[in-house]
């Protein structure tokens, strides 16, 4: 069985290679190449998944070492892999969702003549996010990190020829960076303190270390955490990277690679829980970011933009969740299941929109879409309802729980992140109601393109149906199957621990109030766009409407505290360099070029003339002799 | 050469001290003469007399070997090397004393003078009262003593000294060896050659041959008085050792002329004979003018015809 | 008189060959120089020996006249080599590294 684990990242590892090095001979099946490895992939982890329900609680982990890769006096770093339930989650969950969209992705890629190349990358993504997440050791999670952030580069910036996706993709790879220097610290710190990367020993090691030392990884951990999932400060990227193909968007940016920072501090636990103050800091940018996304959300007119803030609003649940220790590891990763499922399948659905819509993503040209494309209406109607936490669907049972969880932290610290998340869920209610009826409701709102075509909606071939319903079916039934008997708290227990806290809130109270503000934000929508017809152009809005179409002015403040400084630390750099530095080595090349010039008229080639230096030499050899003699 | 008999002595006898300022006079004069000849024959003698003096002084220091040594090689042997190279390379040929590089000669004296004071003043520095002399040393032989040192303490020396020798002896065959490429052309080769490039077909013309120099470094005159570089040999031309054959020269050698003559004159009226001698000498000397001429004249017409 | 006058004289020898190196360009004459040079100090050698009673400094002094004889072999070598190629024994013209 351990053997398995490795086919599990060799699969789409190979795809990848035989795509990207195949050339045009494979145009032709290149899509169904790299899809078929991926469906290899998951039928592979859906194998060890029931050899691992088939074993004990405790002896589900499986060990495989590949070989070794840095064996260097006492110290070794090898490739070898690590399934626990933990990771066994992330496996069905990148390669289950992975394969489905890999399915989509034909249908949606089909006029695309680098449709061979896009598969390649995607499978790519695969085996490098199967690699981060089976890593036995934080060194060979790096390359998966590493090789997650290269494929999301390449995806964003697969349509190169528009600017912007080429820009895009330059950002998202730029802030990506700040995020692994963060990681790369970690480790270095890892080591100088455990003198190892693997994370059994590391986990169990944390009590002989200084609080110190653990608070500087846990911050770097989580600095990675931010750039890789998009949270506050380094958030910026997430939106632009919506250049990306739309199957990008639902795997990449909304289904699983933003999602590895929640899985490197839940990975992480045992150091946050010995470092307090990063604890601290976790939670912070988790509920930071969880308003700031969901508000961002609010305003975006680009329906993928829109999903896009939702995103980093639900990941900053997941963060938060992951940042309460064991009270909330669970609900982080079944959030990150749940939302796996209902946020891939409402990228989907918003892609199928535009499949349909002639490649428009402004929802204020949609209008009610819901009879040309029932399918779509229906399964992104069903992510829809579990986003917002309707009871009974996916979103419902995860996020109520992370509220809980919240409130359950205790004291002040407690009761502000409660009320955050409850906040957090208000809003998800109403920009998702809003997303929903600027798109399938109302009146047409169509115009014309550019080339005078006019759209005709239409309902997605099967291939992009069948992942969204597929998705859909996921998004109702995975919470509710999760919490049935708590069957997803039994199973990661024994690897991420839990306890329950002591929630100053009862369960039931606090599901009523999650409803109340469900109903509350779902109203404020109706009212504002159900209820009045919608302007095909935006209006001016408020002052926080408008800052938050430019995503709250992250863009502005990162060219003010950054940009802006760096280029005019360049600008005196580049002046210290040409005038200092270039002075002092122009100079001495001149001075001994001079020098030289004089020195060589000594240098004339009559023997004559060195006889005469040679004989003053001796003459001064005497002398010296002499005088020594003298003294 | 008494000081050199005594055990310790503080003063040599008046005779060596009488020879050592005579000869030391000559040796000095004789350096100088080796640096301030303009022919480099003359700077040969020179040194060859300033050495046999050293020999004299080696005698008279107890060093009786050396003295012979330096009589037998360095004499001998050595100058007569720089003669050979002398006539080599040339050995009328007399340099300009002129000195062409900026400042050089008063560098040259100047350190030559700071060195001297300074040599001087260390050997006064040392300030020897009173020595040992060779009389022990010596009292086997001086040659059985040089014989003793060599061939035990000094035995590594002498050994590689011989190599030494065999190396340079072959260094300088090397140097000097010319390895023939290609095979030197026969006579008939080169006539031939000649013939077809149409250029110096008759014979080259002999050089001038006056009455005081039946030399072969004066080169002949052309029928407007003017001297021939061709009839001088390559070799000499190569050195520019062609003797002066200006208007001056050419005047004296007319006064030359005419006073032997004159000399001539009066021996004719006494003896004919004589006279009959004179003219064939002129009439040669006027055939070789019109030889000159003759090949002159068949250059041109053959430049002429081409 | 004391044999250190000898010394006096080996000096003077030694500089007056020193300058003639310096001041003449015939290459031959130079090496009569060097020749001169060597002498005056084969002759400090010898009034040496007389003064330390042994008779090392003619040892050296031999060695000095073998090693000089042989350096005058290859040197003369060289100038003919040079004058050979050179058609001039001036150490001034030989101030290049090649033709």
């Amino acid at each position: 069985m351990e053997n398995l684990i490795g086919l599990l990242v060799a699969a789409p590892l190979l795809g990848a290679a035989l795509l990207l090095c195949g050339g045009r001979r494979l145009d032709g099946k290149g899509h169904y190449i790299g899809t078929a490895l991926a469906a290899a992939s998951f039928v592979i982890g859906a194998v060890l998944f029931a050899d691992m329900l088939g074993r004990g609680e405790h002896d589900r982990a499986l060990h495989s070492k590949v070989f070794s890769w840095i064996p260097v006096g006492g110290f070794r770093a090898d490739v070898a892999f690590q399934l626990d339930q933990l990771s066994m989650t992330f496996v069905l969950l990148i390669t289950g969702v992975g394969t489905l969209i890999h399915i989509y992705s034909i249908g949606y890629m089909e006029h695309d003549e680098r449709r061979r190349r896009f598969f390649g990358y995607l499978n790519l993504f695969l085996a490098a996010m199967l690699l981060l997440v089976l890593a036995d050791n934080y060194l060979l999670l790096y390359v998966g990190w590493e090789g997650v952030g290269l494929a999301s580069y390449l995806l964003i910036g697969f349509w190169q020829h528009k600017p912007s996706a080429a820009t895009a993709a330059k950002k998202a790879f730029i802030v990506n960076r700040v995020g692994d220097v963060g990681l790369s610290i970690a480790i270095m710190l890892m080591f100088t303190t455990f003198g190892t990367f693997t994370f059994a020993p590391v986990l169990t090691d944390v009590d002989n270390a200084s609080e110190g030392k653990l608070t500087a990884i846990g911050l770097m951990l989580l600095l990675a955490a931010c750039g890789k999932s998009a949270q506050v400060p380094l958030q910026s990227w997430l939106g632009d990277a919506m250049e990306g193909p739309t199957p990008v968007s639902a795997l990449i940016h909304a289904a699983t690679m933003v999602t590895a920072g929640v899985y490197l501090i839940t990975r992480s636990g045992a150091i946050f829980e010995s470092a307090p103050d990063a604890q601290t800091a976790v939670v912070t940018v988790g509920a930071v970011t969880l308003l700031f996304g969901a508000i961002v959300g609010c305003a975006k007119d680009d329906i993928k933009k829109a999903l896009a803030g939702s995103t980093m609003s639900q990941i900053g649940y997941m963060i938060l969740a992951a940042g309460l220790g064991p009270i909330g590891y669970v609900f982080a990763i079944m959030h990150l299941v749940t939302h796996g499922f209902f946020k891939a399948g409402l990228f989907l659905g918003a892609g199928s929109v535009m499949h349909g819509m002639n490649d428009e993503v402004d929802m204020r040209k949609y209008g009610g879409l819901r009879k040309y494309m029932p399918v779509t209406f229906v399964t992104f109607g069903l992510g829809y309802l579990a986003i917002i936490g309707f009871p009974g669907l996916s979103g419902f049972w995860s996020k109520d729980k992370i509220i809980e969880a919240a409130f359950a932290k205790g004291g002040t610290e407690g009761w502000i992140l409660g009320g955050a998340a409850l906040l957090g869920a208000a809003i998800t209610a109403y920009y998702m109601t809003r997303v929903m009826l600027l798109t399938f409701f109302g009146e047409k709102r169509w115009v014309p393109d550019e080339a005078g075509n006019e759209p005709h909606p239409h309902e997605s071939p099967s291939s992009m149906t069948i992942p969204m319903i597929v998705l859909a079916v996921g998004s109702v039934f995975a919470g509710g199957l999760f919490s049935l008997n708590d069957s997803f708290l039994k199973w990661l227990e024994p690897v991420t621990g839990h306890s329950h806290g002591d929630s100053p809130l009862s369960a039931a109270t606090v599901t009523a109030g999650t409803m109340v503000v469900l109903v509350i934000g779902v109203a404020l929508a109706w009212a504002q766009y159900g209820r009045r017809p919608v302007p095909r152009t935006a209006p001016r809005g408020s002052l926080l409407t408008r800052a938050a179409r430019r995503d709250l002015l992250q863009d502005d403040f990162n060219h003010v505290a950054l940009v802006k400084p760096g280029q005019y630390l360049t600008r005196g750099l580049v002046y210290v360099d040409h005038k200092l530095v270039d002075g002092v080595v122009n100079g001495t090349a001149a001075g001994v070029g001079g020098l030289s010039g004089r020195l060589r008229k000594l240098q004339n080639g009559y023997a004559r003339t060195y006889a005469v230096s040679m004989f003053g030499g001796a003459a001064v050899l005497i002398a010296a002799t002499l005088l020594m003699r003298a003294v | 050469m008494s000081g050199g008999l005594a055990a310790a002595a503080s003063t040599t006898s008046t005779g060596e001290a009488l020879q050592f300022w005579v000869l030391g006079t000559i040796a000095v004069l004789g350096a100088l003469c080796t640096i301030l000849m303009r022919k480099a024959v003359h700077s040969a003698l020179s040194l060859a007399g300033t050495m046999i003096i050293l020999a004299i002084f080696y005698l008279a220091n107890g060093a009786y070997f050396l003295g012979i040594v330096q009589i037998v090689v360095y004499t001998g042997a050595i100058m007569m090397l720089f003669l050979f190279v002398v006539m080599l390379v040339g050995v009328t040929a007399a340099d300009s004393l002129k000195e062409t590089l900026k400042g050089q000669r008063w560098l040259a004296a100047l350190c030559g003078i700071g060195f001297g004071i300074l040599l001087c003043a260390g050997i006064g520095n040392a300030s020897l009262k009173s020595w040992n002399g060779l009389g022990q040393a010596n009292s086997g032989g001086n040659v059985e003593g040089l014989a003793a040192l060599i061939f035990t303490k000094y035995v590594f020396a002498f050994e590689i000294t011989g190599a030494l020798l065999i190396t340079a002896a072959v260094g300088a065959m090397v140097l000097t060896h010319r390895e023939r490429t290609e095979r030197a052309r026969t006579q008939r080769e080169q006539s031939e050659e000649r013939v077809r490039i149409g250029r110096n077909v008759p014979p080259l013309p002999a050089p001038g041959v006056y009455a005081r120099h039946n030399a072969v470094d004066i080169p002949g005159l052309l029928p407007d008085g003017t001297p021939s570089e061709l009839t001088v040999n390559a070799t000499l031309r190569g050195r520019g050792q062609i003797r002066d054959v200006s208007r001056e020269s050419l005047a004296e050698l007319a006064a030359l002329e005419q006073r032997s003559k004159r000399w001539l004159g009066r021996k004719t009226d006494e003896t004919a004979a004589s006279g009959g001698d004179a003219e064939t000498e002129n009439g040669e000397n006027t055939a070789n003018g019109e030889n000159g001429e003759n090949a002159g004249s068949a250059r041109n017409s053959r430049g002429a015809a081409k | 008189m004391n044999p250190v006058n000898y010394l006096y004289l080996a000096a003077l020898l030694f500089t007056i060959g020193a300058a003639g190196v310096v001041i003449r360009r015939n290459a031959i004459v130079l090496f009569m120089c060097v020749e001169l040079m060597l002498n005056a100090c084969n002759l400090a050698f010898v009034t040496f020996s007389r003064l330390h009673g042994n008779l090392d400094g003619q040892i050296i002094a031999f060695f000095t006249m073998v090693v000089a004889a042989a350096e005058v072999v290859v040197g003369l070598a060289i100038i003919v080599t040079v004058f050979r190629s050179r058609h001039s024994a001036s150490v001034d013209d030989a101030s290049l590294m090649k033709l």
